[in-house]
């Protein structure tokens, strides 16, 4: 009997339903709260607020356990949200030269002013399964603080710039990018060729994972760039405002960030002294990993300014930024899964007459062969 | 409309139809460009919906920018009102809009589509919405948006008729069957949205507007009312439509797109119409004579 996809209403309300007690999981189990989710699985809080381009903790909390953990679908949540809210103004550029240190590494200095900062990472941690976290709810203490406060923390490509030795923050076109109103993609779509203020912000908001790739293949080969870890960096620092009729910028709140400068080879020519190049990574609280791919590829895509040849993917600008956006790529994979009776019909239709012509053809062909007294042409060809 | 009535209206705390006013005027200036200039393709700073990409976001940004409190809105998914994708964007502005929605296709003001062009004829002053999943008909001979805006411009479109050539002296036919390219208004060549060719004739001249959203690609085409719309095609290869031997089922229409069901593991199969609501209305016309016989 025909049995059509009917009925969808019942059954978009019966999947909601059965998803909702799904999400919940066992009932006898505890239910996890947003406070929870906030405190204790705050590296994934960080990736959603990351590409869900938002600084909200909390409701990049409830985003992650209303999507069950699903990191994508989180992003999803918040970037929906956030495009509802009203924009008042555009914040002031932060200063991260002054932020409050967490986490401070170079890895081309053995030790810079401030001094190196493990902080809170995972980077030497040996990678066994802690059975004691199964058992028990230890709670386990930080170190004490320092007795002394931190020294001030400047930032290390600032020395080298101080010198001569690096390109200015900005790249080559410093000057003319510091007189423009930085692009912003979630207002106007996405042309080519992107300055790299788009390129940056495009890339902030792009999936860890698809960076990470991208980054990782200019490790090997694919566009190499000679990357040094100049300096990672991840702490607070506050968000300042300029409102028009007070004249001077006004403190709205801390945000904890991570940024990442990378140190890259180095050009020059005739009318140039050569000097080491850069690229940039910037993330909501600790992303490193993020930072550190998305400084990689900002270099790679820096190619066609700094008169590189491009002939890789991470160095290819369309190819990037078209792709890294996980609500883009996401939504249209999935979108295989709606129906597609229609196309689908349509190529059947094709196809069966495309076939029904070839068989004819065959036919034919064997009996002018048989008349022929001949098989084996036939054969070879089937 | 104004900005304090639509959002008075009871909406969950959301604008009129979700979008913000703002957002909607910066639509609907695309959409005027997008008609001013039939089949070309407007950037405009297309907005994350609740719903995910690929699933109709830039045709719901375009609905929810055209429509009004006193439209009736319907909203089909390969020609169907009863698929989940297409139920799931009805509900959607019945929530966030409050406006009448109908699967009648006469009834409507604004009609939605994913993959299909109703068959009963639209009329002049009805709004059809194409949900668009890459708005570039060059995309796939050529990848680079530099590269095609280029030959968009300079209508340099011949590496189209050489992709529709190859498929002649492969396989002895035009082997696209869906998202068939036509040229509009003498100029731009234009994605159809992946509406199989069978409905690229019902877009020429045709008295309705019809508007086309791409939200990933964040881009908006357009073709005006009474429209020269043609197919690609060459002298000695025409353009074509698919037919069928069969008619369907339930209404026996054998003029419109069918749908082939399986109906068991052995091979068995039925044919029925593509578009619900124009076998549900032949079925009903049907209804007074005796129903002993459906089949012509």
């Amino acid at each position: 009997m025909y049995v059509a996809v009917k009925g969808g209403e019942k059954a978009i309300d019966a999947a909601h339903q059965w998803l909702a007690e799904s999400r919940r999981g066992i009932p006898e189990t505890g239910e996890l709260s947003v406070a929870q989710i906030r405190s204790q699985l705050r590296l994934a809080v960080d990736r959603v607020m990351t590409e869900g381009s938002l600084y909200d903790p909390e409701l990049a909390a409830l985003a992650l356990k209303q999507a069950s953990g699903d990191v994508v679908e989180a992003v999803f949540l918040v970037r929906a949200y956030r495009n509802t809210l009203p924009r008042f103004l555009y914040s002031c550029p932060l200063d991260t030269g002054t932020m409050a240190i967490r986490r401070r590494i170079s890895a081309t200095y053995k030790d810079v002013p401030g001094g190196q900062v493990l902080g809170p990472t995972y980077d030497y941690t040996h990678r066994l399964l802690d059975f004691t976290l199964m058992a028990n709810g230890e709670t386990p203490r930080g170190p004490e603080p320092a007795e002394q406060p931190l020294e001030p923390c400047p930032r290390v490509l600032e020395m080298l710039n101080r010198e001569g030795m690096i390109e200015g923050p900005d790249g080559e076109t410093g000057a003319a990018a510091a007189d423009r109103e930085p692009g912003d993609i979630t207002r106007d779509p996405l042309s080519y060729p992107a300055s790299r203020d788009i390129r940056l912000q495009a890339l902030a908001r792009g999936d860890e994972g698809f960076l990470l790739a991208m980054g990782y293949s200019t490790q090997r080969g694919y566009g190499r760039n000679h990357p040094f870890a100049g300096e990672i960096r991840y702490g607070e620092v506050a968000v300042e405002i300029l409102p028009e009729e007070l004249g001077f910028p006004v403190v709205i709140g801390d945000i904890e960030i991570t940024e990442c400068d990378m140190i890259n080879q180095f050009g020059g020519n005739e009318t140039e002294a050569p000097r080491f190049t850069r690229g940039y990574g910037l993330g909501f609280g600790q992303s490193e990993r993020k930072v550190m791919a998305m400084a990689l590829v900002d270099r790679a895509l820096r190619a066609r300014e700094l008169g590189e040849e491009q002939d890789t993917p991470a160095q290819d600008e369309e190819f990037v930024l078209s792709h890294c956006d996980n609500l883009d790529a996401s939504g249209f994979v999935s979108h295989l899964k709606l129906p597609h009776y229609v196309d689908f019909q349509s190529e059947l239709v094709l196809l069966r007459q495309l076939r029904q012509e070839y068989y004819q053809k065959a036919d034919k062909a064997s009996e002018k062969h048989d008349n022929a007294g001949s098989v084996s042409r036939q054969e070879s060809e089937a | 409309m104004n900005l304090q009535q639509a959002q008075s209206n009871d909406t969950g705390g959301y604008n009129f139809a979700y979008l913000d006013e703002q957002t909607k005027r910066m639509i609907r200036r695309g959409l005027l460009k997008a008609v001013a200039i039939p089949g070309y393709q407007v950037p405009f700073g297309g907005r994350e919906m609740p719903l995910p990409y690929g699933w109709g976001t830039g045709g719901m940004q375009v609905t929810a920018t055209v429509i009004g409190p006193d439209d009736t809105l319907k909203v089909i998914d390969q020609g169907a009102d009863d698929t989940t994708n297409a139920i799931s964007i009805r509900r959607f502005f019945a929530r966030t809009a409050g406006v009448k929605t109908t699967e009648v296709t006469t009834e409507a003001t604004v009609i939605q589509t994913r993959h299909r062009i109703p068959e009963t004829p639209l009329r002049s002053g009805q709004i059809l919405v194409y949900q668009v999943p890459i708005p570039e008909p060059l995309r796939f001979i050529e990848p680079r948006e530099v590269e095609t805006r280029t030959m968009h411009a300079l209508q340099e479109y011949g590496v189209m008729h050489v992709k529709l050539y190859e498929d002649i002296a492969r396989h002895g036919h035009i082997a696209t069957t869906y998202a068939y390219p036509v040229k509009v208004n003498g100029h731009y060549v234009m994605d159809p949205s992946p509406i199989p060719k069978f409905d690229n004739p019902k877009m020429d001249q045709c008295p309705a507007l019809q508007l086309f959203g791409a939200g990933r690609e964040k881009r908006i085409y357009a073709i005006p009312p009474y429209t020269r719309v043609r197919s690609l095609d060459f002298e000695d290869y025409p353009f074509e439509i698919q037919r069928w031997d069969e008619s369907c089922e339930f209404c026996g229409a054998a003029d419109s797109f069918l749908d082939e069901v399986i109906t068991d593991d052995q091979g068995g199969r039925i044919f029925v119409c593509s578009d619900t609501d124009y076998c549900r209305q032949r079925q009903q016309q049907q209804q007074p004579a005796v129903n002993e016989e459906t089949c012509p």
